[in-house]
C-alpha cells in the first residue's frame, strides 16, 4: 500500500527543523487537528499560513508540511480517515510527475497541479460562502416573524363523530376491561352525575384526552365503566363535551366545550 | 355586505394586514387573493402591497416578501433586544453541515457524490438528516447513472429563513478571495 513508501519519506526528513508555528502544544494537538475538515481543508490551511501561491503550488514543500501533519495524526491515532491518505498518493504523484523532464510542447493546462488548484479553489469558494450563510440571520436566529394570536389558527374544524365510532369505541373498552376478570361488586357510588363531576375535574387540568384515558379498566368493574360511559353521554348531549375525531378509526378525544369557559372571559 | 366588501381601499389593506399579521408562515399572491370573494387582479394585489408597505414604513415591524411569499418580520435593529428574550441560542450547526449546504445551494442540484468530490471527504449521512429534517433541502430527482442516485436541492423554505426571494439573492460566490480567507485556527 501507500504507507510503506509514506513512512520512508516522513522518516527521511529532519522532524527538528518545523517551522516555528507548527508547533503544537501535545494536549492541544488532538482537538487541534480534528477541526480540519478534511485534506483540503488541511491543505488550503498550509497554503495560506505559508503564504503559497495556490495558482503555483511549491508541491515539495506543500506534500513536506501535509506529511508532517498526517504523520502526526497517525502518531496521536488520531482515526485517520482515507481520505488523507488518497490525497498523500496525489499529492506524491504530482510531484513526482513535475520532476520528469518536460516535453518543451507541453501545454499550460497539462500542468500537474492543475486538477489539485482547481479542487482547492472551488472548495476554498465553499468554505467562504458556507461561512458567509452561517452568519447570515435565520428565521428564529436574528429574524422574528409577525406571528399575532387569531384563534382560528390552531383551531381545526373538528370532525363529526357518528354514533357508530363511539359505540366501536366503547365496545372496545369492554374488550378490554374484559381482560381483567376483576368482577368487583362493590358498594361504589355508580351515579351517573357523579361521574360526570370526575370526568369534568379531569379535563380541566387535563383539557384533552383520549377517550379510553377516561376509563380505568384495570381496577374498575364493569358497571362502573358503563357508568362512565353514560356519563359521557350525557355530558356531550348537555353539550359540556366536545367529542373529536380526526378521521374513521383514529383515536377519539374528549374536551370541554368552549361555552363553559364563557363564566371566566 | 359582500357588495361593500372590497369597495374601500383602506379596508382592502386591512384585510391583508391581518391575515399577515396572523399568519405563521408566509402568504403567496394566490394565498391573499383567496380573502376576497370578489375576483381582484394580481396587479392590484401588488399595488395593496405596497401601499401596505410603506404604512407600516416607520414601524417596528416591516412587510417583506421571502420565496413563498408576504410576511411580517421585526426590523433588524431590534433583533438584539429580541434575542434577550430567548437567550438559548440556537445551536451551530457545524462546518461540514454549512459546506454541504452550500454545496447544495450553489452547485444544486447534486449528489452526495458531487458534494464528496467538493469537499474532499466522504458525506455524513447525519450531515443530510439534519438538513432535511430543517426543510432546507430535498430531493427533487435521480440522475440517470449507474445507481440513479439522489439529486438534492434546497427549499423555498431555506430561502424564507434567510430572509430570501430566490437563490440569486445568496452572496456572490467568489472564485478565489486570497485577502478575504480567514484562518480558522
Amino acid at each position: 500500500m501507500i504507507e510503506t513508501p509514506l513512512n520512508a519519506k516522513i522518516k527521511g526528513e529532519d522532524f527538528t527543523e518545523l517551522p516555528k508555528d507548527l508547533y503544537i502544544p501535545p494536549d492541544a494537538l488532538e482537538v487541534y487537528l480534528e477541526t480540519f475538515e478534511g485534506p483540503l481543508d488541511l491543505l488550503l490551511y498550509l497554503i495560506r499560513k505559508h503564504n503559497l501561491d495556490i495558482l503555483d503550488i511549491p508541491m515539495a514543500d506543500l506534500t513536506r508540511q501535509y506529511m508532517v501533519y498526517v504523520e502526526k495524526m497517525r502518531a496521536i491515532k488520531l482515526e485517520l480517515a482515507g481520505d488523507y491518505l488518497l490525497m498523500s498518493a496525489m499529492l506524491i504523484e504530482i510531484k513526482s510527475r513535475m520532476l520528469l523532464p518536460k516535453p518543451t510542447e507541453i501545454a499550460e493546462e497539462d500542468d500537474p497541479r492543475a486538477e489539485l488548484v482547481r479542487r482547492l479553489m472551488e472548495y476554498e469558494a465553499i468554505k467562504l460562502v458556507a461561512q458567509q450563510l452561517d452568519d447570515m440571520p435565520k428565521v428564529g436566529d436574528g429574524i422574528s416573524i409577525a406571528s399575532a394570536y387569531y384563534q382560528h389558527i390552531s383551531q381545526v374544524k373538528p370532525p363529526e363523530v357518528s354514533l357508530d365510532d363511539l359505540a366501536e369505541a366503547w365496545r372496545n373498552v369492554l374488550k378490554r376491561a374484559s381482560h381483567f376478570k376483576h368482577h368487583k361488586v362493590g358498594r361504589s357510588e355508580l351515579s351517573v352525575r357523579e361521574h360526570m363531576s370526575i370526568i369534568l375535574r379531569r379535563l380541566k387540568t387535563d383539557r384533552l384526552l383520549e377517550f379510553t384515558q377516561l376509563f380505568d379498566v384495570v381496577n374498575d368493574g364493569i358497571p362502573k365503566l358503563v357508568v362512565c360511559f353514560l356519563a359521557i353521554l350525557e355530558l356531550a348531549r348537555e353539550g359540556l363535551l366536545r367529542i373529536t375525531q380526526q378521521q374513521a378509526f383514529s383515536p377519539i378525544y374528549v374536551q370541554i366545550a368552549l361555552d363553559l369557559n364563557h363564566g371566566h372571559e | 355586505m359582500a357588495m361593500s366588501e372590497t369597495s374601500n381601499i383602506a379596508e382592502l389593506k386591512n384585510v391583508l394586514e391581518v391575515a399577515l399579521l396572523t399568519s405563521h408562515e408566509p402568504l403567496s399572491l394566490d394565498d391573499l387573493l383567496r380573502l376576497f370573494a370578489e375576483r381582484m387582479e394580481r396587479a392590484t394585489l401588488r399595488m395593496l402591497l405596497d401601499e401596505l408597505k410603506q404604512d407600516w414604513a416607520e414601524r417596528t415591524m416591516e412587510l417583506v416578501q421571502v420565496a413563498s411569499g408576504y410576511r411580517f418580520q421585526a426590523r433588524e435593529e431590534y433583533a438584539n433586544y429580541l434575542a434577550r428574550l430567548n437567550p438559548e441560542r440556537q445551536a451551530k450547526y457545524s462546518r461540514a453541515v454549512m459546506e454541504t449546504l452550500a454545496i447544495i445551494a450553489y452547485r444544486q442540484p447534486v449528489t452526495r457524490g458531487d458534494i464528496e468530490e467538493i469537499r474532499g471527504v466522504a458525506v455524513n449521512s447525519n450531515v443530510m438528516r439534519q438538513l432535511q429534517e430543517r426543510d432546507w433541502i430535498d430531493v427533487v430527482g435521480q440522475r440517470e447513472v449507474p445507481g440513479r442516485p439522489s439529486l438534492y436541492a434546497t427549499t423555498k423554505h431555506f430561502l424564507d429563513d434567510l430572509n430570501l426571494k430566490s437563490l440569486a439573492e445568496l452572496p456572490p460566490m467568489d472564485d478565489f478571495v486570497q485577502s478575504e480567507i480567514k484562518l480558522e485556527l
